[in-house]
């Protein structure tokens, strides 16, 4: 992430052109208003980091989805109120973090979206996160699910996806 | 651009700050009921099959550890056990428990007192050696672990009466173990080479029999909900000593964590013949607590 940034940086200032804007529109976040520049990325369904589920029975037990939006704020939300794991998004752009966890998880359940943010290594890259702080985050997507009272089991195929993840997000 | 680079600044002392923290221990962080429950033998499992999970709640970040208190109560027969395991680092457990099996008014019908109680220590220790049962969902490999029991009985004369050979023993197991989240089951195998009369508890090896042998010990259970697994439970025995037919068992049984310090598990059980009564069946109760 920080790496990513200062790559970001370092290419902005060495840019021939001094405009800001047009500069911009070689980002992904170009087109995302009110997120902050990342440096430029292969965009793939790949970097969901799962596949996608066949079918649309998860689709709809997640309400489709107006559902998984309240679910991706609902655990956000929860997650930044949680102070065991606040610290981790203080210097997160939250706006795209929303976003590409709203498209990822919409794309996984085979909802009508592509996920257009980074790989799950990318997207952890020096993050500092520990076991416990992936299982944090799993029990706050829990309780966001409940609340949009998904079903037990239908909550756990698609936790099913997650978790393999961890190989990624975990760096220690 | 200065603006990024203040914040470019400000970022890098947080990562700074987090790298500070890298070898930091922090107890708990594995999610409810993925240590499994503690067992008759006092290792993390189902109620009477060893798992290759490890006890306590804590992450390879940490360390966990549970106390139990577990309660059999069968027609001629009672049993209780109570003790203790710690896990480090998600990676090696180390437990011990205190058996008893209290004979009662049966006691008397067998020659040996009413209330005659066998009491039998087991020492175990259990390796994760690969594997994670929770994470990897993209894979059918389960989580393996290889352990060890010491167990010490206390009735050696009677148990050389019985025909037992010895008052001690190792046992020696492999288990495999897997939560399949997607059917919202756990799957358990375990592979011991035993030579343990009912656990121990009547001695190790006999006159018909005393090597070790290859026993199967196999769990299956469904997660009702995130505190609650119901499941069946089945455990070959050896059949060391002659004149006391010895069975294999069965159980079925709900887990209940009430939060991640305690939970409960009850069960009904299926232990067979013992010293030569039938139809050992009743109930199995068990109480842990820990972090």
């Amino acid at each position: 992430m920080i790496q990513a940034l200062i790559l970001a940086a370092a290419m902005a200032t060495a840019a021939p052109t001094p405009s800001g804007p047009t500069f911009k529109i070689e980002h992904p976040s170009a087109t995302h208003p009110g997120e902050e520049e990342v440096a430029p990325y292969a965009a793939s369904p790949a970097n969901a980091g799962a596949v996608e589920f066949e079918g649309d029975a998860l689709w709809k037990a997640f309400h489709e989805k107006a559902g998984v939006d309240r679910v991706v704020d609902d655990l956000v939300d929860r997650s930044l109120a949680n102070p065991a794991i606040s610290d981790i998004f203080k210097s997160h752009d939250m706006v795209r973090l929303r976003r590409t966890l709203k498209e990822q998880f919409c794309y996984l359940l085979n909802g009508p979206c592509d996920y257009s943010g980074r790989d799950m290594k990318a997207a952890h890259k020096d993050m500092g996160l520990q076991n416990t702080d992936f299982n944090i985050l799993v029990e706050e997507l829990q309780a966001a699910m409940d609340h949009e009272k998904i079903g037990f089991r239908d909550q756990n195929r698609f936790l099913a996806k997650l978790a393999p993840m961890q190989r990624q997000a975990v760096e220690r | 651009m200065r603006a990024l680079s203040a914040a470019l600044l400000g970022a890098s002392l947080v990562v700074g700050a987090h790298a500070a923290q890298a070898d930091e221990l922090r107890p708990g962080g594995k999610l409810l009921l993925t240590q499994g429950v503690s067992n008759v033998e006092g290792a993390a499992g189902g109620g009477i099959a060893s798992w290759a999970l490890i006890s306590g709640y804590e992450t390879r970040d940490g360390i966990g550890g549970n106390l139990h208190a577990t309660y059999v109560n069968l027609p001629d027969y009672e049993f209780r056990a109570v003790g203790g395991a710690v896990g480090f680092r998600d990676r090696v457990e180390l437990s011990y428990t205190r058996q008893d099996f209290d004979t009662g008014a049966t006691g008397a019908k067998l020659g040996l007192g009413s209330g005659f109680t066998f009491h039998q220590d087991v020492v175990g220790a259990k390796l994760r050696v690969l594997g994670d049962a929770v994470y990897n969902q993209d894979s059918w490999v389960p989580q393996v672990a290889v352990g060890a029991q010491y167990k010490k009985a206390d009735r050696g004369a009677v148990i050389g009466l019985l025909g037992g050979k010895h008052d001690s023993g190792v046992d020696w197991y492999v288990a495999a173990t897997k939560v399949l989240l997607d059917q919202s089951l756990v799957l358990s195998g375990a592979v011991r080479a035993t030579k343990a009369n009912q656990t121990g508890l009547l001695g190790f090896g006999g006159n018909k029999h005393d090597g070790y042998q290859a026993e199967f010990e196999g769990s299956a259970a469904l997660l009702l909900t995130r505190k609650i697994a119901v499941g069946v439970e089945y455990r070959t025995k050896p059949d060391n000593l002659a004149g006391l037919k010895e069975n294999n068992w069965a159980d079925a049984f709900v887990a209940y964590a009430i939060n991640k310090t305690v939970s409960v598990t009850a069960a009904y059980v299926d232990l067979g013949e013992i010293a030569t009564f039938k139809g050992q069946r009743g109930v199995y109760l068990s109480l842990q607590a820990g972090f």
